[in-house]
């Protein structure tokens, strides 16, 4: 089938522009290499709607952030995705640091962002009790927040997918032929068609730049370690807790989620072998981040950690800022590369960019009557009321059926996650959209019931069912199959 | 609002007990709310024996011994919902229910036990580096998986910690016909009891490897190995005494958790030791009439000692229903010294009479002997041959000491100087 635009990469950027595209009269598909959306740096980041205080003025860093950050509470409204406008801390802990701080409120104060002011230490405490007394000053920003990152990636690829934009997994391009008639892009011997390109393809699109002849751009993975808390530990802090940035990063944050739990991390590392699959944590790297960490708040409580996780940055070789930009050697591709902080901050205001790059380059856009910007959010059920709940749970009775305990998510839920658009497939694409095995217990309780409500509404057996994919199944058989030892 | 007299959360061993227990006091408006499809919590998927012992005089299999109280429970008509959960519990005492068939409703309750049992320790909390890739389970949730789902987890299995439910993982999974490789405890001693030790253990030549921990987990897709190693004594790896083991399969046994979410929204103060909420004799917690017991309360080793104690608990209950609990009498907190990590219960009514306090042990400790001090005045003392974490341990304090104890209490364990 041929398209009017083919989007490689089903990352953050990637699905806010299918999403853009899903506006307008045009075929459009999404390519993404994994078995699920939102499986690269969109899955594993810290989340913040950064104020935009921290890129140097003037750079596509500290113009598409701050536009990005103004977009969020309206977009993450229109597609029912967690998104808390908690505001931020910079914490000094020395006069030098509150030097530096006050260096930031300049540079934010030139960047356009509002909602900066410097805090004594007193108002600090008054802020966040649980906060060091060693601090001795603080930028904070009103103007950030909190997004589900890969919360808002699938609720932006299922709102694309309603309108009309085709969703292609497990497809990763290998190489793409420019032809007479547009570009024929290539997964092994599988292929798709399209006019125009955009290369969304976050740890991998320097290669896809490569392929279309654009060559010169170097991705270096960077690792960054988290540790997640669970609710219990919510109380913690309110704003996100920055300590002052660094040329390697912005420093260990303790932040709460959008969902509720607390995080930590993250640390900033070049990955052995730059390895752009790595997703180890490392003991060296998770002492960091529990040393860091206690720097800004001492009283961390380490027996709520769930879990720990990895993910990594496209940092651009030679370069700091990003990378957006019509091909240089191709007409109809436009390229987002080197995407890395404030890249979710950044990705809705990015997202329009590239469309209106691809205008440049020849794309019309005409709008599509039927576009409809809103979806439900996947914990409507959760915030309705009990007599809503009660006439749901009467029209449908998996409603009342709480299948995972810890987050209180029900069959209906994890049914509708199976099969609402982008569909979920695994254990930890049903995890990603619900929360199903994300609390305390971490799947002890659940995961048998819903390895088998994935093989009832996939319909495939159970040892078929994965936790991400081919390759990760979650079972090795049954019992009493072998009786060698009779 | 409908109302209740005695709401137990749980239909575990503990609820059912606690059920048990209320009825023969004289209470009969029970009701026990139980999440799964069936009376018997986790003893539905420990089908191996040994339960029983104490109780009954005799082995039984986990499905056995909770049948045996399901039956008695049917027997005496007390009330029970299947396929409900708590969703909350409030310090006025009203519960929240949801269920497919009831939808969401609210009970106001005069007293409530709580017996929700408990969670294993999960691979994130252990913060074992490495990949994330398919293939490691908690023990509970492998023993779910094979023994009533008829479903292999893996076939070439590691083990971390040798809990219980770790050792008879080992059993189950060498008898199913996977390979167990190793089983690895972070301390010099096991969790879990001897006789598992023994039974599943060395009795199929399962190497148990003290004071070693999984340092790295290996894998992208499916797990394909773990790297093992020795610890020191501040239990962390030491460089250069480590093994690449393959494997498949990782399970998890590395300590329970009792699962206090609904105690504490209720604003109950947990024991920051046992993860259970402070309970007296009685066991009730500091909320008036509202009582907790079982692996909720705090990790038993013995089901036998779970079903003891909800009894008392669920008695306690009715007797609080009946307007027949003791007057808010003079209390005693217990605190703990040398060796001992805590008690249960951690408060007594000096009018209580003769009470049996359970406690821990924090190291295997020989020929020592468990004091019982109010200031320097010794009140209580016992010898103890051995005592290990992985078994709880017990006193009985006779009513004229407990008469006897002051504000505070102080229980400890010292080995004798040899």
């Amino acid at each position: 089938m041929k398209f009017d635009v083919v989007v490689i990469g089903a990352g953050v950027v990637g699905a806010l522009v299918a999403r853009e595209l899903s506006r307008y009269e045009l075929k459009v598909a999404l390519l993404e290499r994994s078995d699920d959306v939102a499986a690269g740096a969109s899955r594993a980041n810290s989340g913040i709607v950064h104020g935009g205080f921290d890129p140097v003025p003037g750079t596509r860093k500290a113009e598409l952030n701050l536009r990005g950050t103004m977009m969020m509470p309206a977009l993450t409204a229109e597609l029912g995705v967690s998104y808390r406008n908690n505001g931020s801390l910079v914490l000094a802990f020395s006069e030098e640091e509150a030097a530096r701080v006050r260096a930031l409120y300049d540079r934010g104060i030139a960047n356009g962002v509002p909602g900066l002011s410097i805090l004594s230490r007193e108002e600090v405490f008054a802020l966040e009790p649980n906060v060091s007394r060693e601090v001795v000053a603080a930028l904070r920003c009103t103007s950030s927040g909190i997004v589900c990152p890969y919360g808002l990636t699938i609720a932006a690829v299922g709102n694309a997918m309603d309108n009309g934009v085709k969703l292609i997994c497990n497809f990763e391009v290998d190489h793409i032929c420019h032809t007479a008639d547009g570009y024929v892009i290539y997964a092994g011997d599988r292929k798709v068609e399209s006019d125009y390109i955009v290369n969304c393809a976050g740890l991998f699109a320097d290669r896809v730049a490569a392929m279309v002849g654009d060559t010169g751009y170097n991705l270096i993975p960077r690792m960054g370690e988290y540790m997640l808390l669970d609710h219990a530990a919510r109380d913690l802090c309110s704003h996100t807790l920055f300590q002052v940035p660094t040329a390697a990063g912005k420093g260990i944050l303790v932040s709460p989620t959008a969902d509720g739990n607390i995080l930590i991390g993250p640390t900033s590392v070049e990955v052995e072998n730059r390895d752009r699959d790595h997703r180890d944590t490392s003991a060296a790297g998770l002492a960091i981040i529990r040393r860091a960490a206690e720097k800004s708040v001492p009283q961390i409580p380490w027996r709520q950690i769930i879990t720990s996780f990895t993910g990594l940055r496209a940092s651009l070789e030679g370069g700091d800022d990003f990378v957006i930009e019509a091909s240089k050697n191709a007409s109809g591709v436009v390229h987002a590369i080197g995407i890395d902080s404030p890249g979710l901050s950044s990705a809705p205001a990015i997202a329009k960019e590239l469309v209106a790059l691809l205008q440049g380059e020849g794309l019309v856009c005409k709008n599509k009557e039927s576009f409809c910007g809103t979806r439900p959010s996947y914990h409507a059920f959760a915030n309705l009321s009990d007599e809503e709940k009660n006439a749901k749970i009467a029209e449908n009775p998996a409603y009342g059926h709480v299948i995972c305990r810890c987050e209180v998510i029900t069959e209906g839920e994890i049914v509708d996650a199976i099969h609402r658009n982008p569909p979920a497939r695994s254990m930890d694409a049903v995890k990603r959209r619900v929360r199903t095995g994300m609390g305390r217990c971490q799947g002890g309780f659940c995961t048998t019931y819903i390895t088998e409500i994935l093989a009832r509404e996939l319909g495939i057996p159970v040892g078929e069912v994965t936790k991400f994919g081919e390759g990760s199944e979650l079972l090795r058989g049954f019992t009493k199959e072998e009786e060698e030892w009779l | 609002m409908r109302t209740c007299d005695i709401v137990i959360i749980g239909g575990g061993p503990a609820g059912m007990a606690a059920a048990l227990g209320a009825y023969e006091a004289g209470a009969r408006d029970i009701l026990i709310v139980e999440r799964d499809g069936a009376l018997g919590g986790i003893l539905q998927q420990c089908i191996h024996n040994g339960f029983g012992l104490h109780r009954f005089g005799e082995e039984l299999t986990g499905p056995e011994y909770a049948a045996r109280y399901a039956r008695e429970v049917i027997e005496k008509k007390i009330p029970y919902l299947l396929n409900t959960i708590v969703l909350s519990v409030s310090p006025e005492k009203v519960v929240t229910l949801m269920s497919e068939g009831g939808g969401l409703t609210h009970i106001q309750a005069k007293s409530i036990v709580l017996a929700m049992g408990c969670r294993e320790r999960s691979r994130g909390a252990l913060n074992i580096p490495g990949a994330r890739p398919a293939g490691i389970y908690t023990a509970g949730t492998a023993q779910r998986f094979v023994n009533i789902k008829g479903m292999m987890p893996g076939k070439d299995v590691v083990i971390l910690g040798s809990g219980d439910i770790g050792l008879i993982m080992a059993r189950r999974m060498t008898l199913e016909g996977a390979r167990v490789r190793a089983v690895c405890e972070l301390m010099p001693y096991s969790g879990g009891l001897n006789r598992n030790i023994v039974q599943c253990l060395q009795d199929f030549d399962i190497p148990l490897k003290l004071s070693h921990t999984v340092s790295k987990i290996h894998g992208k897709g499916r797990i394909k190995g773990v790297t093992v190693s020795r610890v020191d004594e501040k239990l962390q790896p030491i460089e250069g005494e480590s093994e690449y083991i393959p494997c498949d399969t990782l399970l998890l046994s590395c300590g329970l958790i009792p699962e206090n979410e609904l105690t504490t929204e209720a604003g109950i103060p947990l024991d920051r030791v046992t993860g259970g909420a402070v309970v007296n004799e009685r066991r009730e917690t500091a909320l008036p009439g509202v009582f907790a017991c079982g692996n909720v309360l705090h990790v038993h080793d013995l089901v036998d000692y779970v079903s003891e104690e909800a009894e008392l608990a669920g008695k306690a209950a009715a007797a609080y229903v009946a307007g027949e609990s003791a007057p808010a009498q003079e209390k005693t907190t217990l605190a703990v010294a040398g060796g001992v990590r805590y008690t249960v219960p951690q408060c007594i009514n000096k009018g209580a009479g003769e009470v049996r306090v359970y406690f821990r042990v924090g190291r295997v400790m020989k020929n020592a002997t468990v004091t019982v001090k109010v200031g320097d005045e010794v009140l209580f003392q016992k010898k103890k041959r051995k005592m290990a974490p992985g078994e709880m341990e017990c006193i009985v304090l006779p009513a004229e000491t407990v008469a006897k104890l002051g504000d505070t209490a102080v229980v400890s364990a010292e080995e004798e100087n040899v």
